[in-house]
Order: C-alpha cells, then structure tokens, then sequence
C-alpha cells in the first residue's frame, strides 16, 4: 500500500499585489496633469538649487565684488566709457603760482618716502568685470549668485513658516472640530482675537519683541499666519467627526487621540496639504514685505525682500536689473507653486474619484 | 396604441482614463407604450439609470453613447437633437424624480419659488399666475395646507413630502413621460407605498407614460404593465408583468423574484443569484434550489437568563429654542427588552421612531438619560471608562452605509487588524494579520483583498468587510443598525445569509434594527415595534405577523411590497 502524503503547505497563495493607495493614484493622476507636471519640475529645480546653494556649491561667492559697481547685465553690454573728463579739471587756473605746499602741509616732506614705500609693495586690484549675467548691485556683487542665495532665504523662511503655521493651525483646529465644547469656544474666542488685530500691527509687535533674524521671520509668519488653517481644518474635524467610520472606531474603542490623528486626520490631509501650499507662497511675499520694510532678514545676508528693498534707491539711477531679477525668480517659483497647488488639489480631492 | 419613446441598440460607455474605457450599457432595445408603466429592473450597476438618463441626455460628460443608438420620440431621434431643443422637452414633455429628495430640492429656495420656476420656464407664466398653479399642483400631490405649504423651504418639509414635491414639478406641465429613477428608495416603507400610490393616480389622471427605475422586483410588480430586467448592461428578459412573475424565461429574473425574504415563509437560507446561474453565466434553468429552503429555521431555545436585559430605558434631547426656552425631545421613553444568547432580537419602526437610538445606547455610543442595560447582570451604564473597553469587545455594531463606515484611507488590512490591537487581541502584527486573512476569507471575500482600500469594493462586499471587523472580536452580542437596508435585494440576500451562518457558528446574539418588516421577520425570533421613541408592540416574530394588536404593526405590515397579485391584475 504506497502511502501518499499531501502537503499542506503545498498551495500557498501568493502573497496579494498591494493595491495602489491614496497616494500613488494622486501621484498617476498628477502625472495627468501636463501644467502640474512642469510646475513640480520648476518647483523641484528650484529646491535642488536652494539646497546647492546651502551647502555652498553655487553662490558661495556672492559677497565678492567682483564686477565694477552698477555693473550691466551681459546681454545690454558694458556701460559705455565716459569720455567727458572731470568738469573740475577744466578749471585749473593755468596761470597761477605753483605753490610750495610744505609751508602749509607739515607732512609733505615724507610724501615722497612714503610713495618709494608704497612702490615696494604690490597691490593687485583684481580687474573688475565690466558686464555680468545679471549684472552687479551698486557694490559690484553679482545679481545673480545674490538672487540664488535670497532664494535660499525666502523660500526656506516661506517654507519653514508654512510648517509652523500648519502645525499650529491642525492642531488648534482638530482640537476645536474634534472635541468643540467649553475648549472650542475658547479656542474660537483666540482666533477671533487673532483676526481681529491688523496682521501688520501683529507682525510689528512680535518683530519688535524677539528682534531681528530668519528665526524670528519664519516666527513671526508662523503666529500671525495659522488662522486660516485652524478655520478649515476645523470645519473639516466637524464634518468628519460624526461621520460613520469614525463613529465605528468608536464603538470598537479607539481613544480619542487615535480617532483624531489615525482616523480623521488622514481624510483632511489633502486639504491640510492645499492650504499649506497657498500659505508658502503668502510667505515668501509677506518675507518680501518684512524685509522691505526693515524687519526681515539681517543685514548681512540677502534674500529678495532686501534686494527689492535696495532697489528702490537703484532703479532712481535707472539701474533696474536687481529688481528684476528678483522679481522674475520669485514670479516664476511663486506660479510654478501656485500651478502646482492647484494641480496637487485636483489630484487629492477624494470627491473626484 | 402606438410606442411614446423606442430605444433601439443603445450603447453608452464611459471613459474612466486615457485609454481605459467601460461599456456600462451593451445594445439594448425597448419601448415605452403610451400611457403605460415600464420599470427598468436591476442591481446597481447593471446600467438601468444611465438608460434612463440617456432618454433626457443627461449622461455624465465622460459618457459617450453609440453612433448606431437611437432613441425615438415623437419621431425624433433624441441623441441627434441639439441641445436647446433637448432642453425645451426636458421638464416639458419628459420628467425626471430622483432618488434623494434631500439632494434634488434647492435648499436656499422656497417650495413655491421651484416648482413655479418650471412653469415659468415652459409655460410662459408669471410668477403670480404660477403661484395660483403651484398651490394646485401641491394640492394634486397630496400635500396637506397647499397655500402655507408655498412658502416652506425643503429642509421644514418630511422626506416622503420632498418626494411629493420632486412629483409636483414633474408633473407640473403634464409630461408624456415620467421618469422616476429609485424614487422611493431612500424612504420608509409606509411613505413609499402612498408615493406609489400616487404616482399610480397621477398617471391615470394625466394619461402619461411612466419608467419606473427599481431595484426590487416586488416593488415594481405592483405598480408596472411592463419589465425590463437588466444586468450587466444588457436586457435578460422583457415582458408584461404578469408574464414575468408568472413565468419567468430567465433565471436571473427568477433569483430575483425569489431573493427577498417573503412573509408567508422562513426558510433556513435565502435564494441568492448564484443558486440560479452557474458560474459562466449560462442559463441553467435547472431546479434552483427551493427544495433545500423548504426546512423551516428553527429559532434557538431561550436560556433562562437573558444575556441583555434593558430596563425603563430613557433617552431625551432639550433643544434650544429661545434664551430661556427649552424644548424636550424623547427618543426613546421607556424602553425594556431581553436579548438572550444565541437569539435575535428585532426593532422595526420608521425613521424618527427612536430604533437607531436604542442601538447606540446599548453600544454606550449614546448616554441615556435614564435606565439600566444589564449584560451578563452587571450594568453597563455604571462602567468606568477602563471597564467599558473590555465591554466593547463584547458588544458590536454595523452600521447601515457600508460606503460610509469603513475609513477611506485605511486598506482591509488595517481596517481588521485594528480592532485587534485595542484590545490586544493576537500576540503579534503578523499573527493579527494572518486573523485577519483568515476572517476575510470566512466572511467572503476574495483572497487578494488584504490590501485594498474600501473604495475598490462593492457595497455588499464593504458591508462583509464591516462584518469581519466586528468578528474581529469575537463579539458575544452584535447590533445590526439598518445593515442591509443600503444594499440591493439580491446583495441583501447574500448578506443576511453570512449573518446567519455566523451566528450558528459561534452562537452570537443579534438586535436587528431595520424599518423593512419583511427583513426583521425572516431574520428575528422577537421583535420589537416602535413609534415615536415607544415600544408599541412586542412579541415572537410569527405572533406579530399573523396576529398584529397594534394599529401601526398593521400599517407597517400593509406597506410591504408583495409583487405582482393576480387579484389587483
């Protein structure tokens, strides 16, 4: 009698395809969107460079002067030479006395020990570009490797101050959608005391309080700018709140903590992700605006706040290429992160499924 | 008498990406009589509203529909008229009732302001001399005080009224053809019977033709001359109604038929479709198995101490209504009940009768105002916090929208493991997951659902993934809040079935809460009826359905639908 034994682990499912999740079905459908697309590349781009220049890989040299001051941009071409001589010089009386300037200047006999002193010593002023890609601010500093290093600034003092906001403006508002109540009311009664000061008197205030730097910036942006955040994300915790799976977690006893940031929080995060966009781009400007204003990054760095802010004093001179470089990279990172928040909406929206 | 519209070879597809594309409705062909009922007859997804819908254009703007379709009316080919001409015939000559009254009224719009609105449009009336039409129309529908009615807004109005509202505007300009696309199925059985029964009258009264879109056969078998069954975008069978529910051809109309649990009968397990179809989908007219129904389910014996016993419980809401006012609302008074293992308990009663709330009290979902719960003879509702926990896993429920409980972020896996870990249930992640794969499994799901999401999911395979959460924990009482009621007929039957297997299986005790009478009857031992937060009517299951006492079990009892009869025929 042969004894046949069947092995029980012979059939073993293979283990199942993981579905694609949330996120990778926004990714395909973002990957749709020909705008978003390119708006991501641009945003991407400009991240890669922010991160270069922090690690000094480009515009490492930006306080260097390196061009003759008021330096043109490359594709209008140098200054032309001013051949008119000094008007001064014209009028020199010709006919006057030469007069013997050691009566009147103690100094003047060692005028000439000094001169045979200083000819022993080689002094090399590097020769300074007459024209750069961007041209050069009034120190002779090139436009742009000072455009890069402000991006480093704005976009890191707009991106950090989005994440402050956004941690304040969830939180504060999943606790007063969520548990609502005497702490919502409270809550409520903080934002409508936020809301109702003038956001430049706010931002005054606190300048004023912690001084000046990009800590203090990012801050500032951070306090004032976290209330529309808490509004939304709180009428999204009270819609989701009495919703049925939540109301299931419930019944299988899931805390409330849980409920809140396992359960809800997931189902808002698109909109979370939205508004956060939106508030980097307010951010950047409103660094903009700070800096301009005297209150933004310290003097002895850039961003494209104090680059519009000098090139008030320039553009009187007609020197006009700082302002606008300043204000085309920031126009096209501010697009390219508006275009893409509107693509990253669409592609997160649950409702469009 | 000559065809009001023929619809001949129709195809719509939708496309759902670059190149994907689904074919919802596959070639098919019927004609509306004048004056005349045809219900269009399926489960979801079959392509019965997008038929419908193609009749008025009012397809999706991813619908494309097959140059060889044709719809005729009037003889005009409706896909190839323009569109202001469409218009023109939309709300004039062909109406639409939808599903959700909540959804299709205006909110920030008075009842008047709307259907006047449509008189205003097509009739060329004034607003004063629609006034004086509207009050007519609301009258015509049944709307009791038509002239204060006028100035109400949608939410100051029942859902059943909503309905009749939606009815008034499409009856406003004495359509040829209504289209009445699920019009009752989110209402409560009494409502919709006086819903049927007007529509019925409308229709003789005016002479139009009528397409009635149902899920349910027996509901459609009522109130139609003739049926279309359809499934999977294609017709199986047409025919007069008597025809169909006399002598079916096709055995997916008999599974139909034969899915809803009947009153006169209580059989061990409800018909499914795939009883009467073999897999491939040939058509096996072979005895469907009826026979093995035939032994009657024997209800567990009562033990002799109940395993839940409620006593004088209480629930009343105060509402604001002043600075000083208040005004008191009793979901539930008096409430008293016992649950003994193994047995299930039903609670029926229309909605705003308090069932729900009964549900949530006993899950402590809900605190009560008064009252006591005892399980097992502790009271529940003098647990701790800590003590509830353990409570929890004793106790479970599901809940009526399978598209709505189940979160959207989580995949199956997560959804089922979950409950395991609140109560350290499993000793690791990997042990929880292999739990997890084994209670997929049991409650039907197929083996590669571990990690989907919800959304990838029919709604009776989201209502089983529910169910294997609740078994998850091993629950020794589960409350079923209008678990079915969301689903189709034959989606129901597979349901109900998984239910009762289950609690043969590990002896679970149910309190089945529903409005469907019919449901409750072939599911619970004893049920309870209530109205208006109060228990009216109390009783073993058969008791209640052949000896009713009380006015409003009757009334209950009336409004099921029992299909075709011969005798109103």
């Amino acid at each position: 009698m042969s004894v046949t034994t069947i092995d029980s682990k012979a059939v073993i499912p293979p283990r199942p395809e993981r579905s694609a999740g949330v996120w990778a079905t926004a990714w395909r459908r973002l990957r749709n969107d020909r705008v978003g697309m390119v708006s991501l590349g641009v945003v991407i781009a400009f991240i890669l460079l922010i991160i270069a220049s922090a690690l000094h890989l480009v515009a490492k040299d930006w306080q260097k002067e390196i061009g003759v001051p008021n330096a043109p941009p490359t594709f209008i071409g140098p200054r032309a030479e001013e051949t008119t001589k000094d008007p001064l010089s014209t009028i020199v009386a010709k006919d006057a006395k030469p007069v013997d300037l050691s009566d009147i200047d103690p100094l003047a006999p060692k005028y000439k020990e000094w001169a045979e002193r200083a000819a022993k010593i080689q002094i090399s002023e590097p020769p300074r570009a007459k024209t750069l890609p961007f041209g050069a601010d009034r120190l002779g500093r090139d436009v742009l490797a000072k455009t890069i290093k402000g991006a480093e600034i704005s976009i890191f003092v707009g991106l950090f101050a989005a994440v402050v906001a956004t941690l304040i403006g969830t939180v504060l508002g999943a606790l007063a959608g969520y548990v609502g109540s005497k702490l919502g009311d409270f809550l409520e009664w903080v934002y409508n005391v936020f809301t109702s000061i003038p956001d430049i008197l706010l931002i005054f205030a606190f300048a004023a309080v912690l001084g000046r730097g990009i800590g203090t910036v990012v801050l500032i942006l951070g306090l004032t700018g976290w209330t529309g955040m808490y509004r939304q994300v709180r009428a999204e915790y009270i819609k989701h709140r009495t919703r049925e799976y939540v109301r299931a977690a419930e019944a299988i006893g899931v805390t409330d903590t849980q409920r809140m940031f396992v359960h809800i929080l997931p189902n808002v995060s698109h909109v979370i992700l939205v508004r956060m966009s939106l508030l980097v781009v307010g951010f950047i400007k409103a660094e903009v605006i700070l800096s301009f204003l005297g209150l933004g990054v310290p003097v002895d760095q850039v961003s494209w706040g104090t680059m519009l802010s000098e090139a008030q004093a320039e553009l009187v001179l007609g020197h006009w290429w700082q302002l606008a470089a300043a204000t085309l990279f920031m126009a096209v990172f501010v697009t390219a992160f508006s275009l893409l928040t509107d693509a990253l909406r669409d592609a997160l929206d649950p409702k469009l499924r | 008498m000559g065809n009001l519209v023929s619809v001949r070879d129709l195809r719509v597809a939708f496309r759902l990406g670059k190149s994907h594309v689904v074919e919802a409705v596959r070639g098919i062909s019927f004609d509306i009589p004048e004056n005349s009922a045809v219900a269009l007859v399926g489960e979801s997804g079959s392509g019965k509203s997008v038929s419908a819908m193609s009749i008025v254009r009012l397809l999706p703007e991813n619908a494309s529909v097959g140059a060889a379709s044709r719809i005729e009316f009037q003889g005009r080919n409706l896909l190839a008229e323009p569109l202001d001409v469409m218009r023109d015939i939309r709300g004039k000559d062909i109406t639409v009732v939808f599903q959700e009254p909540m959804s299709s009224l205006n909110p920030v719009f008075t009842v008047g302001d709307q259907i006047g609105e449509v008189l205003q449009l097509h009739r060329g009336l004034s607003r004063r001399q629609s006034a004086a039409r509207v009050v007519e129309l609301l009258d015509e529908v049944g709307i009791a005080e038509p002239r204060a009615r006028l100035v109400s807004y949608p939410h100051e109005l029942s859902g059943g009224q909503q309905q009749r509202v939606m009815i008034a505007m499409a009856i406003a300009c004495e359509p040829k053809l209504l289209i009445a696309d699920e019009p009752t199925t989110a209402l409560d059985v009494t409502v919709q019977r006086q819903i049927l029964d007007l529509i019925g009258r409308l229709r003789a009264k005016f002479q139009m033709s009528v397409l009635f879109i149902s899920h349910d056969l027996a509901l459609v078998g009522e109130i139609a001359d003739q049926v279309v069954v359809m499934r999977d975008g294609i017709v199986r069978e047409s025919g007069p109604v008597a025809e169909i529910f006399s002598m079916p051809q096709d055995p997916y109309t008999l599974a139909l038929l034969a899915c809803r649990p009947r009153l006169d009968a209580r059989p061990r397990r409800l018909p499914v479709i795939d009883d009467f179809l073999s897999a491939d989908g040939s058509r096996t007219l072979s005895a469907p198995p009826i026979a093995r129904n035939g032994d009657a389910r024997q209800a567990r014996a009562a033990e002799a101490a109940p395993l839940i016993e409620a006593r004088g419980l209480r629930k009343e809401y105060r509402l604001k209504t002043g600075l000083f006012a208040r005004k008191q609302i009793d979901a539930v008074k008096d409430a008293s009940f016992q649950l003994a293992r193994g047995r299930t308990l039903g609670v029926v009663g229309e909605s705003g009768s308090g069932k729900t709330t009964v549900g949530m009290l006993l899950m402590r979902l809900v605190q009560p105002t008064a009252g006591q719960v005892l399980f097992d003879g502790r009271d529940l509702l003098a647990l701790s916090d800590a003590e509830l926990m353990a409570y929890r896993r004793r106790i479970q429920i599901i809940f009526q929208n399978p598209y709505a409980s189940l979160n959207p972020r989580f995949t199956v896996g997560q959804i089922l493991t979950e409950p395991m870990r609140v109560h350290g249930i499993g000793a690791h992640d990997d042990e929880r997951f292999a739990m997890a794969v084994a209670l997929a499994r049991r409650v039907g799901l197929p083996p590669d659902c571990i990690h989907k999401y919800p959304h990838e999911f029919s709604g009776g395979q989201r209502q089983r993934i529910a169910i294997a959460r609740v078994l998850s924990m091993k629950p020794e009482v589960i409350i079923c809040d209008e678990s079915v009621s969301a689903l189709d007929v034959s989606v129901q039957a597979t349901v109900l079935n998984l239910l009762l297997d289950l609690q043969d299986e590990f002896a679970i005790s149910y309190v089945f809460i529903s409005h469907d009478l019919a449901v409750v009857k072939y599911m619970a031992d004893d049920i309870l009826v209530m109205s208006h937060g109060a228990i009216v009517e109390r009783g073993s299951s058969e008791a209640i359905y052949e000896a009713p006492q009380h006015d409003y079990t009757r009334k209950l009892l009336a409004a099921i639908p029992r299909g075709f009869q011969r005798a109103h025929a």
